[in-house]
């Protein structure tokens, strides 16, 4: 072998290397690098209980509860599937509304309801037509708004 | 094929080509900005939802865009510096990476200024696509310390050039990493399956953004790879032979 030809096996070995470490590293952090739990996963139970996490859904049309005279509030959180209180109290991001894609951070309550202490608006691609998130798109008929064939009931433990 | 890729590869040729590239590249460059922010600016119609706001993604997609073209170019030079051992490759990652790190920034700071009124948030840790953009800005400042830490030119090309094809890793997690995890970044607008998901009136401007800051890109580095070149062969004939003729180096 050439020392070019060795050269640059040495340099594409690193690269797949690196590749690989990284590859691996990330797939064992995986719950870690996901930024919120899908809704189901946290009516199946399987949601980080010793800490606060994140949730992302479409916030329930007609959901939406305020106090009048306070900055306290509750809704219901959808991933198409399985639905979600959640209460919060503070100031909501311009782009809540109902329908909409939020992330929210916060504990699960003893009621079974969500605490948030934090609501985050979640964007789509679309700059005409709403998004629904990832997760979503796996049970819901984009055009229809319903459910997919096989896409199975809400699943509680 | 060949006679041409080593004759690029000369640096005196090189230097005499990039002279003429550049304004071939700054002019349609800065016209093609000049449409893309008037027709953003003013001709767009509002997005349905974030209304006037969505207009930062005149600057902040090709930013983005660049801030992982630019790293491509740094890793290419130093995967084509330590292959062939050609020089040449390994000044055009030095002269990339500053611009790389500028264009990183800008995506960092407009896509924050977006977040807030948004998201609801400045910056969010956590999230996929933010972390890896700033790990992105890192790198660069690391390639760029690292140069500059060592003294002897050849030692400091190997060493970046390593670094950079190291990081190669993160500008792939850059891309996919709203569609590997879920992330409070949207997703693919311009690339996603069945067309971009954005009005046409929308879209041209955009594009336009994009070629242009591409160009004005290819300009800047044009001229700091003959800033780059210049330095490098400061002791060679050519340079004193060029500093001294009648043109004075033109």
């Amino acid at each position: 072998m050439k020392p070019r030809q060795q050269r640059m096996l040495a340099v594409g070995l690193a690269v797949l290397g690196v590749a690989i470490a990284a590859g691996l590293t990330l797939r064992a952090f995986e719950d870690n690098m996901m930024f919120f739990v899908d809704i189901s996963d946290v009516i199946a139970g399987e949601y980080p209980e010793e800490r606060n996490f994140r949730i992302g859904g479409l916030v329930v049309d007609g959901s939406v509860m305020r106090q009048e005279g306070a900055l306290d509030m509750s809704f219901r959180i959808t991933d198409m599937r399985c639905e979600l209180g959640v209460e919060y109290t503070g100031v909501l991001p311009d782009l809540f509304r109902e329908g909409q894609g939020v992330v929210a951070h916060g504990a699960m309550g003893d009621n079974g309801i969500f605490v948030a202490d934090k609501i985050l608006a979640k964007h789509d691609e679309n700059y005409m037509a709403p998004e629904v998130a990832e997760s979503l798109a796996k049970h819901v008929d984009e055009k229809t708004q319903t459910l997919r064939e096989g896409t199975t009931e809400c699943e509680q433990p | 094929m060949w006679k041409w890729f080593h004759k690029l590869a000369s640096p005196p040729h090189f230097y005499r080509l990039a002279a003429t590239l550049i304004p071939w590249l700054a002019v349609p460059g800065l016209m093609l900005i000049a449409y893309g922010a008037y027709a953003g600016l003013f001709v767009a119609p509002e997005d349905y939802q974030q209304g006037d706001a969505f207009r930062i993604i005149y600057v902040h997609v090709p930013s983005a865009y660049l801030s992982m073209m630019a790293y491509m170019f740094m890793a290419f030079g130093g995967a084509i510096g330590l292959i062939w051992r050609m020089k040449l490759a390994h000044a055009v990652g030095a002269a990339a990476a500053p611009i790389g790190a500028a264009f990183t920034f800008l995506a960092l700071v407009t896509g924050s200024i977006w977040g807030r009124p948004m998201w609801g948030t400045w910056w969010e840790w956590g999230d996929p696509r933010l972390t890896s953009e700033l790990i992105l800005l890192f790198l660069y400042f690391g390639y760029m310390a690292l140069r500059s830490s060592i003294d002897d030119t050849a030692k400091a090309d190997k060493a970046s050039a390593v670094l950079a094809l190291v990081g190669v890793v993160n500008v792939v997690i850059v891309h996919y990493s709203v569609e590997w995890w879920s992330s409070l970044h949207q997703g693919q607008t311009l690339f996603k399956e069945g067309g971009p998901a954005m009005d046409a009136s929308m879209l041209y401007p955009l594009l336009a953004m994009i070629l242009g800051f591409t160009l004005v890109f290819g300009a800047l580095l044009a001229r700091r790879i003959r800033t780059e070149v210049l330095y490098r062969e400061r002791r060679t004939r050519w340079v004193r032979e060029m500093i001294l003729s009648p043109e004075g180096g033109k």
